[in-house]
């Protein structure tokens, strides 16, 4: 990580693949007719758009930066997207929980380990500063995961199944 | 880093179009899509100067999704109609996009040509070793023990093997992909675009309704041990013998690819002269 700026742009650049992924999750949802869900994500795709709206903010940016290269991320994706295949046409509010508190838990530690490098001072404070909000996310996910109801045992069955042969 | 700096740079966002894909939630193909669309923003195109061409299935409906030239042919033939208009358009990005069934069983006949002829294209297979959109019949990829309502006990028949036929039917890129590493796949494809030629891509994508099984190929993917190779013999071993989880390029040849002289050039005025009745 060289410069502050190249570590906002990252931020920035994760931030926006979370909300694309999560926004289109929603869509899916709404296709399967599953409204419930699909708020649920079109609401967590609102939230990480205001991370990086103050990203912009912040930086004075009138617009996106320079993003750095999709693949520039240690993982297969960004530390904050969660993977395609995580979907379930009959998921509940729960399972959308669960999808974001892993990716905030690993939003958290990609700040972390970046705050734990011999990176510029302010990179490192920036990592600290946002790691904590990272944190903070992941203390109100698990709040919010207690007040839904907790999925039954075969929450996914359906009785009109799409993979039934006529 | 200053900011902004690449205001005129098209994004994956500017390649998807607002049609909302209507594959079942968890699929691997919504991977596939984006990294078709990340792909196509890193090598710097414009949506009108690339066409995605297909033929059916669930994989067939991407030309739909993207804001390029589309062309969602017939069952099987997807690799005919894009091996034409390359040849008349050689300006144009030509991505062809395919499923196991589509690609191998009704089209396959078409895949050993379009290997052989070298036109250069991009030919994404999304493999997931079923027919998913007509409810779940084997597909030529499927293992001959897979039991389902509708092939009880399985086919018995072993599978049909695209990377080695790609190889020997003369294509000139050879790479296996998987749908849960979008950044990789787009990666791939961006490579596959670039080098001259035949390029076919097989994504393993999964398909979660009929194959929920195969959910579990996060874990069996696993990186090519070693680089890509332009002996043929060479990288034919290395199929034959692989787990049929190794990603990456296997083969990238240096065969001329195939371009008629002459692009279309004729108007549509003259070529509809031709089948004016009283021309005869």
């Amino acid at each position: 990580m060289d410069t502050y700026a190249d570590f906002m742009a990252r931020a920035y650049a994760m931030e926006l693949e979370a909300t694309e992924r999560y926004a289109q999750f929603a869509d899916q949802l709404d296709t399967h007719n599953n409204r419930e869900v699909a708020q649920m994500f079109r609401k967590l795709a609102g939230v990480e758009a205001l991370h990086a709206k103050r990203i912009l903010e912040e930086m004075n940016w009138p617009s996106m930066p320079a993003l750095p290269p999709a693949f520039a991320w240690e993982t297969a994706e960004g530390p904050e997207t969660a993977p395609f295949d995580a979907m379930h046409y009959l998921m509940q509010p729960f399972h959308a929980l669960e999808i974001a508190l892993k990716c905030e838990l690993q939003a958290q530690k990609y700040f972390e380990d970046i705050a734990a490098t011999k990176a510029p001072a302010a990179v490192r404070k920036a990592a600290t500063e946002m790691a904590d909000e990272e944190r903070e996310h992941v203390r109100l996910i698990r709040d919010w995961l207690k007040r839904v109801p907790q999925p039954k045992p075969g929450w996914d069955e359906d009785p009109d199944p799409p993979s039934v042969t006529e | 880093m200053n900011a902004p700096a690449t205001a005129a740079a098209l994004v994956a966002k500017d390649f998807k179009s607002d049609y909302k894909p209507v594959w079942c939630p968890g699929c691997g193909d919504y991977s596939v899509l984006a990294a078709i669309t990340k792909a196509l923003a890193i090598l710097g195109l414009r949506p009108e100067n690339v066409a995605v061409v297909s033929g059916i299935g669930c994989s067939s409906r991407i030309p739909a999704y993207t804001t390029c030239y589309g062309f969602h042919g017939v069952h099987g033939r997807a690799l005919p109609v894009a091996t034409g208009l390359k040849a008349a358009r050689p300006d144009l990005t030509v991505l062809v996009a395919s499923g196991d069934g589509d690609g191998y069983s009704i089209g396959g006949n078409h895949f050993l040509h379009a290997c052989r002829r070298n036109v250069d294209l991009t030919y994404i297979v999304m493999d997931n070793h079923v027919y998913g959109m007509t409810k779940g019949q084997p597909s030529p990829t499927t293992e001959p023990d897979w039991s389902s309502k509708l092939a009880p006990g399985g086919t018995g028949l072993r599978e049909f093997h695209p990377l080695v036929i790609a190889l020997a039917s003369g294509a000139s890129f050879v790479a296996r992909a998987f749908s849960g590493d979008p950044n990789g796949c787009a990666q791939m494809i961006a490579e596959a675009v670039r080098h001259p030629g035949f390029s076919f891509i097989e994504v393993l994508s999964p398909c979660v309704t009929f194959r929920p099984e195969q959910r579990a190929w996060k874990d069996a993917v696993h990186a090519a041990p070693v680089a890509a190779t332009d002996d043929a013999a060479r990288a034919a071993r290395r199929i034959m013998t692989d787990d049929g989880f190794n990603l990456g390029v296997l083969f990238k040849g240096k065969r001329a690819p195939y371009q008629p002289a002459s692009g279309g050039t004729q108007a549509v005025a003259e070529l509809e002269a031709g089948f004016r009745l009283g021309s005869l």
